[in-house]
């Protein structure tokens, strides 16, 4: 996912075409793009995958994968981006679902409308046919004007004819009203597509010919949709096979009454192969058995024979903070394994469908905190990367609920290689001061985005989400994405905990980290009650958060203490990833502001709760605590909210 | 009446809905004004699932309020 930029500046040769993949979110698209281009970017079956432009060479050609959208316009950032990439295209290979024809072919005849050469690609005709759902595609190949590819893309059935037809795409049929509309902006607007859009009202392409937007959209939309739903009367014939199970079990999974328990089922679940199998029984094994066991006497022997492990030099490779022994146990032994486990269930959750119906689930109480349904999809990925789910924020409706869900993961969602330190240290602990760990976190977050919520201004947009149909995961894909992942985090982290335990070592070997402990020492000690050494795990904490809580290993701390270092280090600032990619997304001034605020509450909340268990003296005292600023923060929002809920009826679109 | 006080099982026409933006949204979608479609689910205080053909869309509250529709069975 790293690799691909969102600006949609592309290389590409002079002479070659750009083949453009474009259809409704969760058709396949990406499935073709990895066939086609031999590449991975990630397949899953929720809607709003795909974010980022792809792109890949085909023989001379370049193939390039959008963003799905419903239609061409401008509702949100996604659908920003795929339009400019539609209107730019050569050729488009229109996807479509063949179980979703009516909803789907409205973008392949507004494709066709802007006068483009297309094909297209009717997948899922799997699930079409599991349906009893047939459908002529020679007479829908002769209703739109376009070539029309029977395809089940993940058996890469109708592939190879699809890669013949590439070359006989052809534009389609115009609805002649609307094409003789097209032909008098034609002198001022030479693109087609993009005179098509200034007839449907899009503000941006408008300006950019400075041309005022129409006002017929919904003539226009009213139209084709009209003209769709008689295409599709025409070539579909309807069974009546209806997936059973796969309905009842989705249901189950919206309705409070069966959906949270199934959430805790499986929460628990993931918690018994995470945090019990792999923590404790493969991590034992590797983290001890084959790096601190083999690999570090190793290199230790190996290296101590040029250099003394006391010099300099030995205790930057070989000493406590070694880039040589501690960077490399931790990523290899402690976290791969780890972050391979997170990987592997997100995956398997991803491609199950089972994300959207979250999102149906918790939408009411996401709007506790100005979020609607749809964030749980970057919050939950957020526990894999948070990097990559704050990209996913772009979904989301408006501006506002993206800065809230930004700063949200910024602050209290730790990632699965910060979850995968935090498990291993947590065990150890009893039960109450595991419910105080967790219960913090959690307050935070309630609590962060109450206020949010209630003092941030404008308005958030309603829950509209598509929920697809719930699919056994694919093992093949659900490895591949995982590998990927997995590689990318050691790509990503290698090189800045080599870094961090570079500068850390340093530090150590000049003094400096003792002048720096002895000059935080009113925070660490004073403020958060914990060992003047601390320090170190914040400094670490700089360059990552997970490198920072791997530190509180070695601090000889108490139970109590534990608790509040993971505290404070888990809403401690973003990694250096993270951050950069909060100030491409949001701009540096407000990317600046998260991160400092950030820094902020990590040292006020975890000083606080060291305050509150001195002054009570009883952990118990800090839970009731944190109940009671729950209950409060929670009564509070109801009043203000509800009244401006009674007098809203706008829904406020992006900008 | 409104799509937020449809119960499971109804199956409604649609006669309005209230904010433009969303109108085009559900066009698109295909849930246009006069169509018929089926409440397959409504979550309680939470989004409502409607279901047409073959396509399940929920809908939160607050935008349900803001469709009017007709009961037909
Ligand atoms: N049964 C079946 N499933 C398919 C077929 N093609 C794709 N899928 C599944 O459909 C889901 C969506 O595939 P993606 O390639 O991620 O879809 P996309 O169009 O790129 O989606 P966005 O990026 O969200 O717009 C995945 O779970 C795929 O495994 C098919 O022909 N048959
Ligand atoms: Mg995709």
């Amino acid at each position: 996912m790293h690799c691909h930029e969102s600006g949609v500046k592309i290389n590409i040769p002079p002479d070659s075409r750009k083949i453009v993949l474009a259809g409704n979110p969760n058709v396949g698209k990406s499935v073709f793009f990895n066939a086609l281009t031999g590449l991975y970017v990630d397949v899953s079956n929720y809607p709003g995958t795909t974010l980022e432009i792809s792109h890949g060479r085909y023989g001379s050609d370049v193939i390039i994968d959008t963003p799905g959208v419903y239609g061409i316009s401008s509702f949100n950032d996604e659908e920003r981006i795929a339009r400019d990439i539609i209107l730019d295209a050569d050729v488009v290979v229109n996807i479509v679902d063949a179980v979703h024809l009516e909803r789907d072919l409205f973008l392949t005849q507004q494709i066709i409308d802007t006068g483009v050469p297309v094909v297209v690609a009717l997948n899922m005709l799997d699930e079409a046919e599991k349906q009893g759902r047939r459908i002529d595609t020679d007479l829908l190949a002769d209703l739109l004007g376009v070539p029309v590819i029977p395809t089940v893309a993940v058996k890469q059935m109708g592939m190879d004819e699809l890669k013949e037809k590439i070359c006989c795409a052809r534009p389609g049929n115009i609805d002649p009203a609307l094409h003789s509309k097209l032909h008098e902006l034609h002198d001022r607007v030479a693109n087609q597509g993009e005179a098509l859009l200034i007839l449907e009202g899009d503000p941006v392409v408008a300006e950019r010919h400075g041309i005022a937007p129409g006002t017929e959209r919904e003539e226009i939309y009213l139209s084709r949709r009209a003209r769709v739903n008689d295409i599709v009367g025409h070539v579909v014939s309807e069974g009546s096979k209806g997936s059973g199970l796969g309905t009842m079990l989705g249901r189950m999974m919206i309705q409070p009454v069966t959906g949270i328990p199934l959430l805790a089922l499986c929460l628990y679940l993931m918690y018994k192969f995470i945090g019990v199998f792999i923590a404790g029984d493969i991590v034992g094994f590797t983290e001890e058995t084959l790096m601190q066991g083999k690999y570090e006497p190793f290199i230790r022997s190996v290296v101590s024979r040029y250099f003394s492990e006391d010099s300099v030099l030995g205790t930057i490779l070989i000493g406590e903070f070694g880039v040589l022994t501690m960077t490399v146990t931790y990523i290899l032994g402690l976290l791969l394994p780890l972050v391979f486990g997170f990987y592997l269930v997100l995956s398997a959750f991803e491609d199950s469908g089972y994300l959207p119906r979250i999102a149906a689930l918790t939408d009411r109480a996401l709007s506790g905190i100005g979020l609607n349904g749809r964030a749980v999809i970057p919050l939950i990925l957020g526990f894999g990367c948070v990097t990559l789910a704050t990209i996913v924020t772009r979904v989301l409706g408006s501006e506002r609920e993206r800065r809230i869900a930004v700063f949200l993961l910024a602050l209290a969602i730790p990632c699965s290689a910060q979850l995968a330190v935090i498990a291993g240290l947590i065990t150890s602990l009893n039960g109450s001061l595991i419910a105080l760990y967790v219960m913090s976190v959690l307050t935070v977050l309630i609590v962060a985005g109450t206020l949010l919520n209630r003092f941030l201004p404008g308005e958030s947009t309603d829950l509209l989400i598509d929920l697809p149909p719930l699919r056994l995961p694919r093992v093949e894909n659900v490895l591949k994405k995982t590998i990927t992942k997995s590689y990318h985090f050691v790509m990503e982290a290698t090189p800045l905990f080599a870094g961090g335990a570079l500068l850390i070592g340093i530090l150590q070997v000049t003094g400096l980290l003792q002048v720096l402990q002895r000059l935080l020492a009113p925070v660490t000690v004073g403020w958060l009650g914990m060992p003047k050494e601390s320090a170190t795990i914040f400094i670490m904490g700089f360059v990552r958060r997970d490198f920072g809580a791997a530190g509180l290993y070695n601090l000889g701390l108490n139970d109590f203490q534990t608790v509040i270092g993971l505290v404070t280090i888990t809403l401690f600032v973003p990694c250096i990833a993270s951050t950069l990619i909060i100030f491409k997304e949001r701009s540096k001034r407000e990317g600046f502001i998260m991160w400092s605020g950030v820094l902020f509450l990590a040292f006020l909340i975890g000083g606080l709760l060291n305050q509150v268990y001195r002054a009570t003296g009883s952990v118990y005292g800090v839970i009731i605590g944190l109940a009671a600023v729950l209950v409060i923060t929670v009564l509070l929002s109801k009043f203000p909210v509800r009244k401006q809920k009674l007098t809203s009826e706008g829904i406020n679109y992006g900008r | 009446m409104n799509l937020d006080q449809c119960k499971k099982g109804h199956k409604v026409k649609i006669l309005g809905i209230g904010n433009t933006d969303i109108r085009a949204q559900a066009i698109r979608f295909g849930i246009c004004e006069g169509e018929i479609i089926n409440c397959a689910e409504v979550v309680p205080a939470g989004p409502v699932v409607v279901r047409k053909n073959n396509q399940e869309i929920a809908i939160g509250r607050r935008l349900a309020r803001q469709i009017t529709v007709e009961l037909i069975g």
